[in-house]
């Protein structure tokens, strides 16, 4: 999830621009040559890095779209829109589609009071509360693709430790395993997705807890709050902006589902699995149809620009906003 | 690596334009012993034989190879000589002007290997010679047949089912497919296709991309009917080919199901997914797809594919000559006795020492054609239409006119 780092930067990115601005009121002894070459100097490195590893690669995706091109020769045969179109009318993409916003939905449904409950029962004075945080922060910090082929071995169909237990304990796995029957390939990946992810919303969430004040505890208690009545009312309104980043990474990263999908099922059995990512990789490296793995990337991008757009001007505009 | 081969290149350039030495640059992906040194040694006896030229190899696995060889044909900085797999994907590098056409420098060659050539060609001209060949069939443990009390393997489809019966009654699991991967799923279609449509049919199938003949769907058919005997390991349609013990190879390598159908590559296959590296060892038994009943296909017809030596458009002339001696009895037979594959220079099959792998070129030898798997012939962009679809088939998620709908779909988009 590449995209996260950079996501995450955003706050911070708006962080800088009001210490900009803020710095442009005082006044300066230097003339504005001067600090146009100041900034041009300090600037250039990192946008030619910019324009290297994400301008040109975008642009060189939105020409390919337009083209049809099997990976080598000359890109002379355009066709207009129609890649678009063939992507936008593949059943395939579009159950794609549908794939990666029912993960989207999924993970804020399922991980976001999942995360908070852990977060805050790891958040009292229990025992043994290092060893249960390090636990649970484990398998964010395995990386993708160990995680996956672990998973793999362990739903293996009849050989697999899942199925084991599940005979174990008196009932039938399915048949093709978890991974292999169409109906439960989508839902299996989600689990093990969970897994792996819960571990970086209870991290968040521990952290935005240490940032609400003891006061506001001591206050309820004195008040005769219950512990239950601190959490609802203090703990996680305060953890609002905390849970509203969260929230932005998980779907950013659920937009562009990859590495997981391809180790667990390629994006099967019978394309349950698929998602924008493993179709374009299909489509690109596996079939020479550049042009349709570029109009897919784009709408790709499209989508989750928009979807980030959108979630930055309506609902983390507030936190960035009244933070200063 | 890439670095080092792209250096090489412009040594190649360079060394040749100052008078007499000449440098040619090869991949191949015999990046194990013996096969390794084997090419090394034949380097340097090619060189001792042509003074002034210097041969440049660059062994890496497999994967790595394809998708070098990819970003090679993209910037057109190739290699002088490597391998293609014949096909649609020739004929796209032939299109892009990537390839050497070497019909009259290497008629000789040609000649002697036959049939076997045709998928490297095109238009009428040859691009490429097969060093390598063989042919899909089932592989399967004897001991397993011999407990379920089968006593010859099958030769017609009703036998196969006969033969998965009785595996079934005897508590083992008949074959594994690793469906997951798709291709080796498509390989039950492609020979159902082979064994139910005549060859002028399919000929004319493949250069024209025209699928409007019955037969194809009846191929779908017959893989329907297979499909309802349930012969395949549980969790076929997630399970690799290849990878790890739980593949499908991997299963009939520690004997969890009786038959696997793959290419000639499963021995060696095999052996590389056991602790002790021998396989299934003396078990090891082959025996060709059967008879379709009432299929207008030749039974004797196989399917395969191999690999083939290629030349890039404006490599040296010494490099056509590397490749000819490639293909000469000498090396073919060496090429043999280090197991390195199935050669296709007559001269060498008799130094085939498996026995399971000279049985299969016997039959590869007597087949009156051999079809390149369809996925090769017919290109990438068809081909893996065609591949998805049979793994619905598989899955019950198609039927078999979707399948040749699908593929026909994807033909006129490439045309």
């Amino acid at each position: 999830m590449a995209n996260e780092g950079a996501v995450s930067a955003a706050p911070a990115h708006a962080e800088v621009t009001r210490r900009a601005t803020a710095r442009r009121v005082t006044p300066r002894q230097e003339g504005p040559w001067r600090q146009r070459l100041e900034i041009a100097l300090f600037v250039t490195p990192a946008l030619t890095l910019m324009a290297v590893f994400v301008v040109w690669p975008i642009a060189s995706a939105v020409r390919m779209s337009f083209y049809r091109w099997k990976g080598f020769g000359p890109m002379d045969d355009f066709v207009g829109w129609r890649n678009y179109d063939r992507v936008l009318h593949d059943q395939v993409f579009t159950d794609a589609i549908m794939h990666n916003f029912t993960i989207v939905i999924l993970s804020i449904l399922v991980q976001l009071p999942l995360g908070l409950a852990v977060a805050l029962l790891l958040n009292r004075k229990i025992r043994f509360r290092g060893v249960l945080r390090t636990v649970v922060f484990v398998p964010y910090v395995l990386a993708e693709v160990i995680a996956g082929v672990v998973w793999f071995q362990l739903l293996q169909p009849e050989s697999g430790v899942v199925d084991g237990i599940i005979s174990g304990i008196g009932l039938t796995p399915p048949e093709q395993g978890f991974l292999g029957t169409p109906d439960l390939a989508l839902w299996t990946v989600f689990v093990v997705l969970t897994w792996k992810y819960l571990g970086l919303a209870i991290l968040l969430f521990m952290a935005g807890l240490q940032g609400v004040p003891d006061e506001l505890y001591e206050a309820a208690q004195l008040d005769g709050a219950t512990w239950w009545q601190t959490q609802r009312r203090i703990a996680i309104p305060l953890l609002g902006p905390t849970i509203r980043t969260w929230a932005f990474l998980s779907m950013i990263g659920s937009i562009q589902l990859f590495d997981m999908v391809w180790i667990l099922t390629g994006g099967g059995p019978a394309n349950a699995t698929t998602t924008m990512a493993t179709y374009l990789i299909n489509q690109g490296t596996g079939r020479y149809n550049y042009g349709i793995a570029g109009a897919a990337s784009v709408v790709l991008f499209v989508i989750g620009f928009v979807m980030a757009l959108a979630y930055q001007t309506f609902v983390l505009r507030r936190d960035t906003q009244t933070e200063g | 690596m890439f670095a080092s081969a792209c250096g090489s290149d412009s040594d190649g350039g360079d060394s040749s334009s100052k008078g007499g030495d000449t440098t040619i640059t090869w991949w191949h992906n015999s990046n194990n012993e013996p096969g390794k040194g084997y090419y090394e040694q034949v380097a340097k006896d090619f060189e001792a034989d042509n003074p002034g030229v210097k041969v440049e190899i660059t062994a890496m696995a497999h994967e790595d190879m394809v998708d070098k060889l990819a970003a090679a044909f993209q910037s057109g900085d190739m290699p002088d000589i490597y391998m293609e797999r014949g096909g649609g994907e020739l004929a796209d590098h032939v299109e892009a002007g990537l390839v050497r056409d070497i019909s009259d420098d290497a008629a000789d060659e040609i000649a002697k290997i036959g049939g076997s050539v045709a998928g490297w060609q095109n238009d009428g001209k040859t691009y490429a010679l097969p060093f390598s060949m063989g042919v899909v069939g089932f592989w399967y443990n004897t001991d397993l047949f011999e407990k379920a009390g089968i006593t010859a393997p099958p030769t017609t489809m009703t036998e196969l089912y006969d033969v998965i019966a009785k595996l079934k009654a005897a508590d083992i699991t008949p074959i594994s497919v690793g469906a997951g991967d798709k291709w080796p799923a498509a390989h039950y279609w492609y020979y159902t296709a082979l064994r139910s449509c005549s060859e002028d049919v399919l000929k004319g199938a493949v250069t024209s991309l025209d699928f409007s003949d019955p037969c194809f769907v009846k191929a779908g058919e017959v893989v329907e009917d297979l499909l309802k005997t349930e012969p395949f390991n549980p969790g076929f349609l997630s399970t690799p080919a290849q990878e790890g013990a739980t593949s499908a190879s991997g299963l009939l390598a520690t004997g969890k199901v009786a038959m696997e159908m793959q290419g000639h590559w499963e021995p060696g296959v095999m052996q590389g997914l056991t602790d002790d590296g021998k396989g299934l060892g003396d078990k090891t038994a082959w025996f060709p797809f059967p008879a379709v009943e009432g299929g207008a296909g030749d039974p004797a017809a196989q399917l395969g594919g191999g690999d083939a030596w290629a030349v890039s458009e404006g490599a040296p002339d010494q490099a056509v000559d590397l490749v000819k001696y490639l293909l000469s009895d000498e090396v073919q037979i060496g090429f043999a006795e280090n197991d390195m594959g199935l050669p296709t220079n007559p001269a060498a099959s008799g130094s085939v020492k498996d026995p399971a792998l000279a049985g299969l070129l016997e039959v590869r030898d007597a087949a009156p054609f051999i079809q390149l798997y369809f996925d090769t012939a017919f290109g990438q962009s068809v081909g893996g239409a065609m591949n998805d679809e049979i793994a619905l088939l598989f899955a019950g998620k198609a039927s078999p006119q979707d399948v040749v709908d699908a593929t026909q779909t994807a033909a006129d988009e490439a045309k």
